[in-house]
Formats: structure tokens, C-alpha cells, sequence
């Protein structure tokens, strides 16, 4: 082989890896314009007026912005209500969640008692049961406990999550022995323990669970409809579902878009600040919400 | 010592005592209550509570499987899943590949891909809708007063094709799959892309220094290289997929809303989770049981299906 050859396989291959990498960002380009359309259509839509989004040539940019649009849609959909009533369930049931959630993670990870495998393993399987077949008995047991329509019913039956429980024992066991063997020397007692060292250590799961519990009460929406669809106690996914029934047809699409951005706003503000909390917890469970 | 380890057993029963007490009410007992639902014929909340008492038999699984309206919810379930699963897979791990072998704006991009996670799947689905929707008051064939066809359309349009009803009154079976099928992928990507580039980002660079070394072709570090070291997340992400797709509801009502179909064939893409919340609300809780114990099974049997098929393939 001479040299020449060799200077010509060189830019060969350098121009081949060129053409490669500008491939790559023409494709991860394009998909990611594609991910992001709906998101810019929601926004741009919801600042027309309805003659401009009738229009039968699109426009890419609306050419009156019309914040009222938001206004309306505020009152429509009644938003200010079941912003509070989601807010209030939400709160309430991960404050309870993360105690039960802390409590039973500590027994799991630092206290021995007979049976304790077979218990942890009973509880990961209940994890396999499609949540549907769970549905159908607890609604006939809320109905029974009297519980309709109320705040408790869309708390109480979900407080216990056996996913949380497993991400937090993973993260108790993590925890040198020697620190709690130390704490007992020290006198220090369990609960105390549990407060001082292991809490302020798990912080990061900790935060991963109550930003994925609050977006689950945020979307939860087959439930609610179903236990507590009233005008006092309504979620917001239910109740934009139910401000705005037509999907088809001739929609005044401007004021349900300028609705749908507002639901969809908070969990873009947690998507921003808080980003590597979700992806941390998200990225070991597959579940949404 | 004895004394610590009991008095140990019942503080961690205590620990344990809102979580068993929750999970008793509201796990363990309906999963016996399901069954036993299931399996008394006809069985009915309603009636049970007037005093009604009904005989053990497997009628309500007999009926469902019978049941036309259950035949078309499991055609639909299935279709998507089948449609949704190799697709959004095959994507994201394209995706994932191309964005692990860039090194400027990849965590821009990363963070585009991850946007679609954190949405409201009804109100996203809602844009869907206003972007497939043909708006005007449109019949079918006759009397059509199209005012805009959608963005969708116009772009179709734009690039030379002609527009579809993909929603609307009158609108195909076709059309409707294909919609939810861009909706559910658009919807699954981010988490598998997300599991995949973690998986991807794990790998030891020294294979990939080796392989270059000898000279090995992009396409067969691909297959020889990449692929098989990757093969636990893409087991992962194929069994979520499947399981997810099985219980797919929401996507459906945040495109057609409760009527699940369009206006003129209502219920036409009602899927399982959909048949069983539909005869929850009618009272009829032995059919909501038996078909929840369906889908179950399904899922067990897909599950396990996977599981076989990865022990075989996926090199851990």
C-alpha cells in the first residue's frame, strides 16, 4: 500500500463519518420537531381567534394574540375549583403516602421479624395484578363504606403503593449497618434514627416519589370519574374531559386548547425544575403517573 | 439480646400496620373478591344487595368471550398493542442509538424526547384530535362544509397527498387505528428512550475500541455489539410495552372522548380496560370480573411468552 492509497482511505472514511453525523442530525432533528409539533400547535392555537383557526390555510403564528382566550376557558371549564380540588387530594394523599411509605420501608430495611421475606416477596407480586381487577371490588367497597363523593375516596385507596415502598428499602439498605449499630451504642432510638439519618439520606427518593405521586393525582382520571364525578369534589382531568365534550366537528378549538395548555402547564413548570427527580424514578418503574 | 429481638417483632408490625391494614381492605380482599364475583353466575352488586343470591358456574366467562362487544374490545387491545409496541421500540432505539453517538446538542434533544412523558395523556390527546380533526359541518359524502381540514391534512395536502377523514362522522376504521397508533407511540417513546440511552451509556467504550480496531462495519457492531449487550433493556421496555398496551384506555377517551369512536359508531375502539369499566357501571360486576381475569391472563401469558423468548436471547 502507498501513501496515496492510504490519504484516500483517510478522507474516505472522514467523509463517510461526516455524511453519517449529518444523517444523525437530520433524523434526530426531524423527531424531534415531530415530538415537539402538538406542544407548539396546543400553544399557537389557543392564541387565535376562531375565525383565524377556521381559516382553510393554516397560519404558524397567530396574527392577533388573544389572551382572553385563556380567560374563557378559565371560567368554561370552571378551572379554578378543580385546580383547589386536585391540589387539596393531592397533597393530602402524598403527606400520608410518603409516612406509610417511610414506615413500612424501614421495617422492610432495618428490622427483622419472622416472615419478613415472604411478606416483602407477597407484596412486589400484588405488583403484576392489573389495577383494573383491584377497581371493580373497592368501588362496591367504597360505595358500602359511604364514601362516595367525597375527598377520602379519591385519597385513601391508593395510599399504599408496594413500588414506592420497594424504591425506598432499596435505598434504607444502602445505608452502612454501622451507622445505625453506632446510633444504638449512642442510645439513640429507632425512630429517632429513622428521623435524623435515614430520611435526610434518602432525600432524593424521597422527592422522586412526591413529584410522581402529585402528577399522578394531576392525571388520574378513570377513579375519580368513576367515585367522585360531582361538582364539589371533580379532578381536572375529569372535569376538562367534561367542560369540553365534542372532540369532532366544529369546535371552538382555541378556548379548549387555551384549557388544555393551562392542565398541562403546572407539569411543564415540574418537567423544567425538577427533571432529573422524575427521570431517576420513572427510569425503574414503566408506570405512568 | 432476646429481650431487643421481640421487642423489635412487634414494633416492626407496627411500622408495617398502616400499610397491611390499606392493603388488606383494598388489595388482598378484592383479589378474592374478584374471583369469587367471576365465578357466581350473573352476578350482580345490585342485586346482591336486595337479597338475591346467585350459584358458582363459569357463565360469565362464557358470556364474555361470547360477547361480540368484548370480541371487538379484545380486536382493538390487540391491534394496538401489535401495531404500537414494535413500532414505538424500533424508534426509540433508533433514537437512542443516534442521540448515544452525538456529542453536541445531545442533552437538548434528550430533553425534547422526555417532554411527551410528563403530559396529561387526555388533554394531549385533545391537541391530537384538533390537529386530525377536519372542522366544518361535515356528514360524510354528502353535504360536506369543510372550513378547515386540520393541520394534519394540510400538511398531507402540501405534500402532495390527498386529505383523509381520520376522525370525524363517517371517518374509517383504518383512519382511527392509525390515528391512535401515532398517539400511543408519540406517547410510549419517551420512557423507552429514556431506559434504552441509560442502557446504552452503560456499555463498556472498550468494545466499541475493539471492534474499531479491527475494522468491524457500523451495521455489524450494530447487531454484534450493541443489540445483544442492550438486549436486558429492550426486554424491559418490550414487556412494559405489552403490559401498558393491554390496559390502554385513556388515549383513546383524550382522542374520541367517552364515546370511544367516532360520532356516528360509538364504542367502535373501546378496548378491555374500557369493557370492564363499562360493566362496572351497569352493575355488572361478575362480566366486569371475568373479563378483568381475562386480561390477567393475557397479561400473565404475554408476560411469560417474553420472558421465555429473553432467556433464550438476552445475554445479561
Amino acid at each position: 500500500m502507498n501513501e496515496n492509497t492510504i490519504e484516500k482511505t483517510r478522507i474516505r472514511q472522514r467523509a463517510v463519518g461526516a455524511l453519517v453525523q449529518v444523517l444523525l442530525y437530520a433524523f434526530l432533528l426531524l423527531m424531534a420537531l415531530i415530538v415537539l409539533f402538538p406542544f407548539y400547535w396546543m400553544v399557537i392555537s389557543s392564541l387565535k381567534t376562531l375565525d383565524e383557526y377556521r381559516m382553510s390555510v393554516p397560519t404558524f403564528f397567530p396574527r392577533r394574540v388573544m389572551l382572553s382566550n385563556y380567560a374563557d376557558a378559565f371560567t368554561t371549564a370552571n378551572l379554578g375549583r378543580l385546580f383547589l380540588n386536585t391540589m387539596y387530594v393531592g397533597i393530602v394523599s402524598t403527606l400520608l403516602s410518603l409516612v406509610i411509605t417511610i414506615l413500612s420501608a424501614f421495617a422492610f430495611a432495618r428490622l427483622e421479624f419472622k416472615g419478613k421475606n415472604a411478606l416483602f416477596g407477597a407484596l412486589l407480586a400484588t405488583m403484576m395484578i392489573p389495577g383494573e381487577l383491584f377497581t371493580i371490588t373497592n368501588y362496591s367497597t367504597v360505595t358500602k363504606l359511604g364514601w362516595m363523593n367525597t375527598y377520602t375516596v379519591l385519597i385513601v385507596p391508593f395510599l399504599v403503593s408496594v413500588f414506592y415502598i420497594y424504591l425506598l428499602r432499596q435505598n434504607f439498605m444502602q445505608i452502612p449497618d454501622e451507622l445505625y449499630l453506632a446510633a444504638k451504642v449512642d442510645g439513640t432510638g429507632d425512630f429517632k434514627y429513622l428521623l435524623k439519618v435515614m430520611i435526610p439520606l434518602s432525600l432524593p427518593t424521597l422527592i422522586s416519589i412526591t413529584i410522581l405521586k402529585m402528577m399522578g393525582a394531576w392525571n388520574s382520571y378513570i377513579w375519580p370519574r368513576l367515585v367522585a364525578n360531582d361538582e364539589k369534589h371533580r379532578m381536572i382531568t375529569n372535569g376538562l374531559r367534561n367542560a369540553f365534550t365534542e372532540t369532532t366537528g366544529d369546535v371552538n378549538y382555541p378556548v379548549q386548547m387555551a384549557a388544555v395548555a393551562l392542565v398541562s402547564l403546572p407539569l411543564f413548570l415540574v418537567f423544567i425544575f425538577l427533571r432529573k427527580y422524575i427521570m431517576k424514578g420513572v427510569s425503574r418503574s414503566g408506570i405512568k403517573g | 439480646m432476646q429481650m431487643v429481638e421481640s421487642e423489635h417483632k412487634w414494633k416492626a408490625w407496627l411500622y408495617l400496620s398502616p400499610a397491611i391494614v390499606l392493603l388488606l381492605v383494598f388489595t388482598v380482599w378484592p383479589i378474592i373478591n374478584t374471583v369469587r364475583m367471576a365465578f357466581l353466575e350473573n352476578y350482580s352488586g345490585l342485586k346482591a344487595v336486595g337479597g338475591m343470591t346467585f350459584s358458582f358456574g363459569i357463565g360469565n366467562f362464557q358470556k364474555v368471550v361470547k360477547y361480540q362487544k368484548f370480541l371487538q374490545c379484545m380486536k382493538n387491545t390487540i391491534l394496538l398493542c401489535i401495531l404500537t409496541v414494535p413500532i414505538s421500540t424500533i424508534l426509540a432505539l433508533l433514537i437512542a442509538v443516534c442521540l448515544n453517538s452525538i456529542k453536541f446538542l445531545q442533552k437538548p434533544l434528550q430533553t425534547i424526547f422526555f417532554l411527551p412523558y410528563v403530559t396529561n395523556s387526555i388533554a394531549i390527546g385533545m391537541v391530537f384530535a384538533a390537529m386530525f380533526n377536519i372542522v366544518g359541518s361535515f356528514y360524510g359524502s354528502e353535504n360536506e362544509i369543510v372550513v378547515t381540514a386540520g393541520i394534519i391534512n394540510n400538511i398531507l395536502e402540501a405534500l402532495g397527498f390527498h386529505k383523509v377523514n381520520w376522525i370525524n362522522s363517517g371517518s374509517s376504521y383504518g383512519a382511527n387505528i392509525t390515528v391512535m397508533t401515532v398517539y400511543i407511540v408519540w406517547n410510549a417513546l419517551p420512557f423507552k428512550i429514556l431506559v434504552l440511552l441509560g442502557g446504552l451509556q452503560s456499555i463498556d467504550k472498550q468494545y466499541y475500541d475493539a471492534a474499531r480496531v479491527d475494522g468491524t462495519s457500523r451495521r455489524r457492531i450494530f447487531w454484534k455489539i450493541t443489540v445483544p449487550l442492550l438486549s436486558p433493556m429492550l426486554a424491559y421496555v418490550i414487556i412494559t410495552g405489552f403490559i401498558g398496551g393491554f390496559k390502554e384506555y385513556t388515549s383513546i377517551v383524550g382522542i374520541f372522548g367517552e364515546k370511544m369512536g367516532p360520532p356516528d359508531d360509538a364504542l367502535r375502539l373501546n378496548t378491555m380496560v374500557g369493557f370492564i369499566y363499562d360493566a362496572l357501571s351497569t352493575n355488572n360486576q361478575g362480566r366486569a370480573s371475568a373479563a378483568a381475569l381475562i386480561l390477567f391472563g393475557i397479561i400473565l401469558i404475554v408476560t411469560l411468552i417474553n420472558l421465555r423468548v429473553s432467556k433464550k436471547r438476552v445475554h445479561y
